[in-house]
């Protein structure tokens, strides 16, 4: 599903990944863990197409995404669900239309988002916040957000940067759930985490980055720095 | 673009208006001093143009002709001038009206009007009165008249003198004023137009900047750039029409009270009077200016967050 072919991103001088190779299979529920300013969020924008690779090729279904015209991206990201750390939910647009906006922009009609949005909102347990703006909700339930407006386009593939980098334990656990569950039902996951008791929890495929290169693959799941 | 888009761009739009508080507030502050300055210098080109009309209305050129001059051949001169393309107005004054008007002016100056009765008959010259559609034209006019075979009756001129010579100077001084203080005038408002289209550029590029991360999730939940863009250009169009409207409202009673207070400053020019009968091209140009600010301004300043 997504290849990363001798992938390397430089910022001038300095290299963020180096001839990176690996690769994820449909399904799959991979952890990519590294310490920080290792590569992890670089390796997830050059899936985004938000970067462009210094040298090699990044496939996602066979599509080298840097030959993708600008114009064609917006049409590419809606295939990938995205989960931030710091949650990025729209401030001026309440729980509700956070969610229905990425169901908006992929052109979806107003009767599939009456009945899709409430469905998802149930999924995460924020049924009775849908009318909040971010600013009244907690951590967790903007994270909970965050993931229903990744999934309600039944992408086939969600990635989450650091998802709970910024939640207590119980929400930690709460979003590891959702995440797994949504694996469960068939849609690929790929998180990137330095939270030893998130990868343990998960207990997937483990892709461990250090200083731009990977350094270990494991496919049992464990977290070794 | 489907009709369900457009509509979501515009209900979109007028949401980010209404809840965006305070930045939508100083943006519409901000647009409505833009387009009360824009409003203001059309009045004072309103202004301007009265009064130069009413100096220019005063300037004339006068043909006197001799005593003995036959009045057909006096109005054979006038509608041979009133076929001339520079010429707005002529008119006649006969010896009798002219002998009747320095006696009105002269009503309490015994003396001269002592000398006239002494003088016996009318010594007063029939004239013609030119007023030329621009300053600048009364040489030409002279030039013709002087040229005119129909100045001359069998051979003699029947013109006693025409006072362009005399007058030349201030004719050609006040040509030159009125001409400048137009330049002059249009730069000035060149350069508070441009003056204050910067200022609401600047205003709505940072209420943009304000929603770049916005903008950049936006696009990584894939939205199109269109999809982006529409709701801001609706929130901009929104800030220009109601700074608009409240320009358009507020000119009502500045205008009326100004009139009051400035009335006989200008030269007669009624303030509140110009308002309500150019209210369609105020109407116009205020909310032309404030919808294509908003909308421009918008488009501009999301422009750069769309890149890639």
């Amino acid at each position: 599903m997504i290849y990363f072919d001798k992938v390397t991103k430089r910022y001038g001088d300095t290299a963020a990944l180096e001839e990176v190779t690996f690769s994820v299979a449909p399904k799959e529920f991979v952890s990519i863990v590294g310490h920080s300013g290792a590569g992890k969020t670089t390796l997830l924008k050059l899936l985004l197409a938000e970067e462009r690779p210094t040298g090699g090729v990044v496939f996602f279904e066979s599509i080298d995404i840097n030959d993708l015209p600008n114009s064609a991206l917006h049409h590419y990201r809606r295939k990938i669900g995205m989960v931030f750390q710091d949650f990025r939910l729209i401030p001026n647009k309440t729980a509700y239309e956070n969610i229905a906006f990425a169901m908006e922009a992929a052109g979806r009609s107003d009767e599939e988002i009456a009945s899709d949005v409430p469905y998802i909102l149930e999924l995460v347990n924020l049924a009775d916040k849908a009318k909040h703006f971010p600013d009244q909700l907690s951590g967790g339930e903007k994270q909970r957000i965050a993931i229903g407006r990744a999934i309600i386009n039944q992408p086939e593939l969600v990635v989450a940067d650091e998802p709970t980098g910024n939640l207590d334990p119980i929400n930690t656990y709460e979003v590891v759930e959702i995440l797994k569950k949504i694996n469960e039902l068939g849609t690929t996951v790929l998180i990137t985490t330095h939270n030893k008791g998130v990868v343990d929890a998960i207990g997937k495929r483990v892709v461990t980055i250090d200083r731009g290169r990977i350094v270990r693959d494991d496919s049992d799941g464990k977290y070794i720095l | 673009m489907s009709w369900m888009v457009i509509k979501r761009m515009f209900v979109t739009g007028w949401k980010n208006f209404a809840r965006g508080g305070a930045v939508s507030a100083a943006t519409v502050v901000t647009m409505t001093v833009t387009l009360a300055i824009i409003g203001s210098l059309i009045f004072l080109s309103g202004m301007l143009t009265f009064t130069l009309n009413s100096i220019k209305d005063k300037v004339d050129v006068s043909i006197y002709f001799v005593t003995t001059a036959s009045e057909s051949d006096i109005l054979a001169v006038k509608s041979e001038i009133e076929k001339l393309p520079q010429v707005a107005e002529v008119t006649y004054t006969s010896a009798a009206d002219a002998l009747t008007a320095f006696r009105g002016r002269h009503a309490s100056d015994h003396l001269t009007l002592q000398a006239l009765d002494e003088l016996g008959g009318n010594p007063l010259d029939a004239s013609l009165s030119v007023r030329a559609k621009d300053p600048s034209e009364y040489e030409s006019i002279v030039n013709f008249l002087e040229a005119s075979p129909a100045l001359s009756a069998g051979g003699t001129s029947i013109v006693d003198r025409i006072n362009y010579a005399q007058n030349k100077d201030v004719i050609d001084r006040l040509t030159l004023a009125i001409h400048a203080t137009r330049e002059v005038g249009l730069a000035i408002f060149a350069i508070f137009a441009i003056a204050s289209i910067l200022i609401a550029f600047a205003t709505i590029r940072l209420a943009i900047y304000t929603s770049k991360d916005e903008i950049a999730v936006m696009r990584l939940v894939g939205a199109s750039n269109a999809y982006i863009q529409g709701p801001f250009v609706v929130d901009g169009v929104i800030t220009g029409i109601l700074s608009a409207s409240l320009v358009l409202l507020l000119l009502w009673p500045i205008t009326w009270y100004t009139g009051q207070k400035t009335a006989g400053w200008f030269g007669g020019f009624d303030v509140a009077n110009y308002y309500s009968t150019h209210f369609g091209l105020i109407f116009l140009v205020l909310m032309g200016a404030g919808v294509m600010l908003g909308a421009l301004a918008s488009m501009l300043a999301i422009n750069r967050y769309l890149k890639a």
